[in-house]
């Protein structure tokens, strides 16, 4: 674990959701996370701090994510990126909580 | 025993929705990971749900989540979603004390040391579940309820759903005798037409009347006008303080039966009684010391 097999989707683009798209980077490539957001300049930062926590806490080193973000809670952010992850063949099922 | 009015469903793959839960006053909320979302989605509603668990405040209302049967997604939500520590799971399609069991053993394998125990409400939606309705109430002390689902219910029977809902009397009346027989709740199907109020209230008195403790709801604006039906009313209140005078009076002379307006009241009558004061006393509709 902690590589991303293949690239997924998670989330959708209604009101309050998250929709992450997460694909395979070559080694060494790190990690770029591409965001669009209805309330990027109040919460911008923070989204991609959120989405940076949970590829590190999953031990992802190289990555390429992209959101698009409908206002949803950190709450939301992180679970939609966890199940995109887990999709991504990135996360084991048991790890996913 | 918990106030279960209104339990109302929220799909489990709506952030939006899922976030907003709280506010809508219901008794409980029903996290749906089951028919509300679509296979291929169940992971990400499995984990939407227990992030919203530890995330979001559900203010008085009581956290239930209906998860799939064992043999699709069951076992997975279980292991999921108990540690994160709901109130109750809704638990489809309950066929046999069996059923119960294996999720029982399945929830208390998933709970955490000292963590808060799960109980469960067991959704009768097919003939089987109905004819076993008593032996599966009394399946465990986990077993905190009986709800009847009727959709899933008629269409095994190959019954027609009207809105006069003689076609699930049986089920409803079976139901309520065995929750009562085994000391748990029962609480009735949903009113599927959520636009149409005036049925919604007939549908809710006619489960009032029969005994149903409650009602599942399928939208916000169901809450309001179940609340209404399952709320003792005033007249209801007055009399019951009046029955509780009387039986005071009577046991004080040395009598165990009661006069009032020349009706006998007895144990039976004191107990309904008893139960629509404690009902107006959890919604604050009389003060503790008239109780």
């Amino acid at each position: 674990m902690g590589t991303i097999l293949t690239t997924a989707q998670a989330g959708t683009l209604e009101s309050s959701d998250i929709m992450i798209t997460v694909a395979p980077a070559a080694e060494g490539s790190g990690i770029v996370i591409e965001l669009e957001s209805i309330v990027m300049a109040q919460y911008g930062k923070a989204i991609r701090q959120t989405l940076a926590e949970v590829l590190m806490e999953q031990g992802i080193k190289n990555a390429y994510l992209k959101a698009v973000d409908r206002g949803a809670l950190d709450c939301t952010i992180r679970a939609r990126a966890l199940a995109a992850l887990g999709r991504a063949g990135a996360v084991s099922k048991g790890e996913m909580l | 025993m918990e106030l279960r009015r209104t339990m109302l469903f929220i799909p489990g793959n709506n952030p939006g929705m899922l976030q907003n839960g709280g506010v809508f006053g219901a008794d409980s909320v029903i996290l749906d990971v089951e028919d509300a979302v679509a296979p291929g989605e169940k992971d990400a509603a499995r984990l939407l749900v227990s992030y919203a668990l530890r995330n979001v405040d559900y203010g008085c209302s009581e956290t239930v989540v209906r998860i799939n049967t064992l043999d699709t997604f069951g076992k997975e939500d279980i292991r999921a979603i108990v540690p994160c520590q709901p109130d109750l799971l809704l638990v489809p399609k309950v066929e046999t004390a069996a059923d119960i069991k294996e999720v029982v053993s399945l929830v208390a394998t998933a709970e955490k040391p000292g963590q808060k125990k799960v109980n469960l409400i067991a959704l009768l939606e097919t003939p089987r579940g109905i004819a076993e309705a008593f032996s599966i109430a009394q399946a465990d002390e986990r077993v905190v309820a009986l709800a009847l689902g009727a959709e899933d219910y008629t269409a095994a029977l190959g019954a027609n759903r009207t809105k006069q809902g003689t076609e699930i009397f049986t089920a409803r009346t079976m139901i309520i005798n065995a929750a009562a027989a085994a000391g748990v709740q029962s609480i009735d199907t949903p009113y599927t037409d959520a636009n149409d109020e005036q049925g919604l209230l007939e549908d809710s008195q006619t489960a009032k009347h029969l005994g149903f403790k409650g009602k599942l709801a399928i939208n916000p604006r169901q809450i309001d006008v179940i609340h209404e039906v399952f709320n003792p009313t005033m007249h209801e209140i007055e009399w019951a303080e009046r029955v509780i005078e009387a039986i005071r009076i009577a046991e004080s002379e040395g009598a165990g039966v009661a006069s009032l307006n020349g009706k006998m009241v007895d144990a039976p009558v004191v107990n309904r009684a008893e139960r629509i004061l404690y009902l107006a006393k959890l919604l604050g509709l009389v003060k503790e010391a008239e109780v």
